[in-house]
């Protein structure tokens, strides 16, 4: 049956003639390649002291967002952690009290708000769930550490650095 | 013998040694770093400026790494394999010529430590002496991948033996001597009579037969089936670890320096180069320049042992078997034949 996509081919296996089976023709064409390769320009970045350019709409660790008087807006409803196919997030929500205002932006607020960096698979999803705005995955790369439990970032590593009066 | 020449031997073996152990630590960060080259990296470049600090590091890396002995394995052979293997690395260079004589008024000091007169056979017999390391090290291990890289490296061994020995036969049927010095001496300069002194323009065949078969004595790749570590785990080292282990990887690259060396010495006229008399400097600068020479050949022949290893896959082991008995061995026995049809004829 010919095939849809047109890209078939059809290989035939030929025995070697003399040239072929004497494999030196061969080498020395492999070592002029891998010549080639050696005085190539190398592609690494070495890492620390170099940065290699991100995308614009790159994804890396999460920070919860202020909104324009300082307060967080994010408001515990939950969605981002329902959201989250790796179930990285989790919190648990408490009610603004009085005099509270200038910190949270909403009634409700979470008190404490987890992301398991482990899990995370950076996909974005709670971004596009929230709807306060108050997520987003703007950050660097979440750095290395020793422990599984340091990985666990709270909110004293999520939320926003305040806004300075 | 006076004593000062003994001490002047004595200095020549302790500078020779400490070159060659040298050359073989940075062969591996060379090995490294070409590697990377051909790959489009960069290689180690943390220790120190360019990583030139790397093979310090990884030599005390090696020191510090836990010592295993295998509850089962033979304690005695287990730590005789890579001595053996080091040692039999160490002595191939003693009958190498580095250098012409440098004459210090009425001191003369050969740069050679021993001028055997069968230095080619001394050389062929520490080849074969350098398989037992491999082999009692792979035995002693007490694991199956330890011996079957351990079988493997002596019956590749044995089978490439032959076909260099055929390829030398045909050289020393030319030089008429097993002496490396006289060999050497022979290819003085570079061009007389209308042909090139080197050897490798006598014997391009030889040579060719002689470099595939080093490849193979040395375990370097396309032959490294005795440490093939897609099929093997780590070959005849599995076992091995921190300095013992050292000594295998160490005693491989002795070992490409000495062969580089030998091939060298061998075909490509030693420490002579081009116009050595035409330049009209002093005796003792030409030996100087020719030393220079010499290891500027080693160099040469140790990149391209890397080159070829980064380049070429590993052999199947029946294709290195056909290689070495159905090929190489019958194309030096014609090489004999031409060379001894040759000689008859045109001289």
């Amino acid at each position: 049956m010919e095939s849809l996509s047109n890209k078939r081919k059809v290989i035939e296996s030929k025995p070697l003639n003399f040239w072929e089976r004497i494999y030196l023709p061969a080498i020395i064409q492999g070592l002029a390649i891998t010549m080639k390769h050696f005085f190539r320009k190398p592609v690494t970045t070495r890492y620390p002291e170099e940065r290699r350019e991100y995308s614009e709409n790159f994804r890396g660790m999460h920070s919860l967002k202020r909104d324009e008087h300082g307060a967080e807006r994010c408001t515990a409803c939950g969605l981002c952690a329902l959201s989250c196919p790796a179930e990285a997030i989790t919190m648990i929500a408490a009610e603004r009290q009085k005099g509270e205002e200038h910190l949270y932006r909403e009634e409700k607020y979470a008190a404490v708000y987890e992301i398991n960096m482990l899990r995370c698979i950076f996909c974005g999803l709670c971004e596009e769930a929230c709807p306060k705005e108050a997520i987003y995955l703007d950050g660097d790369h979440v750095p290395s550490d020793y422990l599984r439990k340091d990985f666990i970032y709270g909110k004293d590593k999520l939320v926003e650095a305040p806004l300075n009066q | 013998m006076e004593l000062a020449d003994i001490l002047i031997k004595f200095a020549l073996i302790v500078i020779i040694f400490s070159i060659s152990l040298v050359i073989a630590m940075y062969s591996t960060y060379a090995e490294r770093k070409i590697a990377a080259f051909f790959q489009d990296r960069i290689g180690p470049d943390r220790a120190g400026p360019w990583g030139i600090l790397q093979p310090l590091a990884d030599g005390g890396k090696m020191f510090l790494k836990e010592e295993i002995i295998p509850a089962n394995a033979n304690t005695f052979l287990f730590i005789a394999g890579p001595s053996l293997s080091i040692l039999t690395a160490c002595i191939g260079s003693a009958v190498i010529p580095w250098g012409q004589k440098l004459t210090f008024g009425t001191h003369v000091v050969d740069l050679q430590v021993t001028d055997i007169n069968v230095g080619v056979l001394y050389i062929l017999g520490v080849v074969s002496l350098g398989v037992y390391g491999v082999m009692i090290g792979g035995w002693a291990s007490n694991n199956k991948y330890s011996l079957l890289g351990a079988i493997r490296a002596a019956s590749q061994n044995i089978s490439y033996e032959i076909s260099m020995g055929l390829a030398i036969i045909a050289l020393l049927m030319t030089t008429g001597t097993l002496s490396l010095r006289e060999i050497t001496e022979q290819q003085h300069g570079f061009w007389s009579h209308g042909w090139f002194t080197w050897n490798f323009f006598r014997q391009p065949l030889g040579f060719l037969l002689f470099i595939v078969c080093a490849f193979a004595e040395t375990n370097r790749a396309p032959f490294d089936l005795p440490e093939c570590e897609t099929e093997l785990v780590g070959g005849y080292h599995t076992e091995y670890s921190s300095m013992k282990l050292g000594f295998y990887l160490f005693s491989e690259y002795i070992n490409m320096f000495v062969s580089s060396a030998v091939m060298a010495t061998l075909y490509f006229g030693g420490y002579n180069f081009p116009f050595m008399h035409q330049l009209g400097l002093l005796e003792n600068w030409i030996t100087i320049l020719g030393i220079v020479a010499l290891f500027i050949k080693i160099f040469a022949f140790i990149f391209f042992f890397m080159w070829v290893r980064w380049t070429l896959p590993r052999f199947r082991y029946d294709q290195l078997m056909d290689l070495g008995w159905k090929v190489l061995i019958p194309l030096a026995i014609a090489n004999i034949i031409i060379t001894g049809l040759v000689i008859t004829f045109f001289k």
